[in-house]
């Protein structure tokens, strides 16, 4: 096979309802089997653009192909390939978990029997539970059931709306897992999130912020468009160092991250230790005896912000 | 002076099962702490018995210097709650939700007034005072959710996934006010799924099959343990065996398509 088709490509796609732009010309592209991460906010425009790719509302413009087939004219042989869960449990709460997955199973036209090789894997975690309504499972299990019946009729690709959210932190790490076993399967898996710890998970991701796309790459090259310096600040009063920071004149920005500050600033002709030597001394100097100040690599969730900054789209 | 919150080997037992089982801790005034566990750890048994709304089968535990047994009623106005997704009446105006709220935490009508007036100011909302709830963006609503839930300056309050959803710099901005109602002596206990959110904390804890595994600062857990996130922490935690209940990536027994 020499002529490669992309598993999935928008081009300039936009879409909007009422005076909301949801989408403002998004273009993507994925190089085969990948696991592909949009990483935004809520209303940020990717349920949106979801539901365009699974042919379930129009664009106002652009033009997207999903498995080489086009959007508008192959709408039907498009449903038949896509496995898509979406972003709210979709399952029907009365029936067991094995009929939700024969229902979901006779709808492809197939059975549980023909899907269960690929299911396998993650459909044996909870097959134990086969009987129980699908309604009383846990959060963790009935992302596993959703998985499953997206995945029972052996689709083509994968389109995975927040599927991790309000899901706890071992089921996600666990969920994030059987994506990167489907991925290396060779099924290109899109996935959105609003947590941008899991964009490290993906191969590449798009950050998406009000239905614009500020930036596509591979998640640790992300960091790399910073475009400042950028320190990590540490010291027992976080909150009045903040406010200390703040009033620093050389200050670009100053955040707080988790249990550390983060520090930006624009000079480049100063070597990175030195600048910290100098904030350090600025904060000794105004009552934080034990502020440390150390040089950093700046990662998703830093670059995000600057380019939301960038942008004119912060809220 | 007696801690924020003080529990002595507070229990909950549902027939057989034991949801809770002997937790201590507490927490000091002013402090921000992150109560952590996987679903079904106990967390929420946990909540209920705190806020008053539930009995212990054994043990102790005050909020704000009251009984949650003898003085549930106490506790609960001396307490404010915030859940990400269920505070707000959606379908009131924003001027609406703060006087409902002022009436039920029992303010005056001209307190409702100036505090109802200062929490616009504060928050910039002005020009939607009069705009249902359901109409802002989930970063406006999440921060009016916790002003209202502190309209009747409570001694604690109760955080439930507080920054879900948002983007990142609208997040910080919250947590700001968070540290903000912290320097000012409220006390603010933080539940949440996500353990980056958790860094943010001063103290967490970490519940597993209804005890307490690891209390600690974020930054004295993850060298406890030899990581470098909470999240790292609490897998290793919730997870004893190291079991990891998918295959990794590549291995033979990956699913296979076709």
């Amino acid at each position: 096979m020499s002529a490669v088709v992309s598993p999935l490509v928008v081009e300039g796609v936009s879409k909007r309802f009422g005076d909301v732009v949801a989408l403002d010309a998004v273009s993507i592209e994925l190089r085969g089997a990948e696991l592909f991460g949009l990483v935004g906010p809520d209303g940020g425009g990717k349920t949106t653009l979801f539901r365009i790719l699974t042919t379930l509302i129009l664009p106002d413009a652009g033009r997207a192909s999903v498995l080489g087939l086009d959007l508008l004219r192959d709408t039907w042989a498009i449903r038949a390939r896509v496995g898509y869960m979406p972003g709210r449990f979709s399952l029907y709460p009365d029936l067991s978990v094995e009929e939700n997955l024969r229902f979901f199973a006779s709808v492809f036209g197939t059975t549980l029997e023909e899907g269960y090789e690929l299911i396998a894997p993650i459909y044996r975690q909870i097959e134990p539970f086969r009987d129980r309504r699908a309604g009383a499972l846990s959060g963790g299990m009935k992302q596993k059931l959703a998985l499953s019946c997206a995945l029972v009729h052996r689709p083509d690709i994968l389109l995975l709306d927040e599927p991790t959210t309000g899901v706890d932190a071992v089921s996600r790490r666990e969920f994030w897992d059987l994506l990167g076993s489907l991925r290396s399967s060779g099924l290109p898996i899109v996935v959105s999130t609003p947590y941008m710890d899991e964009a490290s998970r993906c191969d590449r991701v798009a950050l998406i912020q009000q239905g614009r796309v500020l930036a596509i790459d591979a998640p640790e090259a992300i960091g790399e468009r910073f475009p400042d310096r950028l320190f990590a600040v540490r010291g027992s009063d976080r909150y009045a160092m903040l406010q200390a920071l703040r009033g620093y004149a050389r200050a670009a920005s100053v955040f707080p991250f988790g249990d550390e500050l983060h520090y930006s600033e624009r000079r480049t002709d100063v070597a990175p230790d030195a600048v910290a030597d100098e904030v350090r001394d600025f904060l000794h100097s105004s009552g934080f005896g034990d502020a440390e100040v150390v040089p950093i690599r700046p990662g998703i969730e830093d670059t995000f912000m600057a380019l939301m900054g960038a942008s004119g789209a912060a809220a | 002076m007696t801690p924020a919150i003080d529990v002595h080997g507070l229990t909950r037992r549902f027939g057989g099962f034991t949801a809770v089982d002997a937790i201590t801790f507490h927490v000091e005034r002013g402090e921000v702490f992150g109560f952590l566990g996987a679903n079904g750890a106990g967390k929420t048994t946990a909540i209920k018995m705190l806020i008053g709304l539930l009995a212990p089968t054994s043990g102790s535990a005050s909020v704000a210097g009251f009984d949650v047994i003898s003085q549930a009623e106490d506790v609960r106005r001396h307490i404010g709650y915030m859940s990400q997704r269920f505070s707000l009446y959606e379908d009131l105006t924003v001027r609406e939700n703060i006087t409902l709220y002022g009436g039920i935490y029992g303010l005056g009508d001209a307190e409702i007034r100036e505090r109802g007036d200062a929490l616009i100011a504060t928050l910039s909302l002005g020009g939607a005072a009069r705009e249902r709830v359901s109409s802002l963006p989930l970063g406006w609503k999440q921060k009016l959710a916790f002003s209202v839930a502190l309209l009747h300056e409570p001694a604690v309050v109760f955080l439930d996934e507080p920054t879900g959803g948002v983007d990142p710099i609208t997040r910080r901005q919250f947590w700001e006010m968070i540290y903000a109602a912290a320097a000012r002596g409220t006390t603010v206990f933080v539940t949440t799924h996500y353990l980056d959110e958790a860094e943010y904390c001063d103290r967490v804890s970490i519940m597993v099959e209804g005890r307490i595994a690891a209390m600690g600062t974020p930054e004295e857990l993850e060298r406890e343990n030899g990581v470098s996130t909470l999240d790292d922490v609490f897998v290793r935690l919730a997870r004893p065996d190291g079991a990891p209940a998918a295959p990794p990536d590549g291995t033979s027994t990956a699913p296979r398509r076709r």
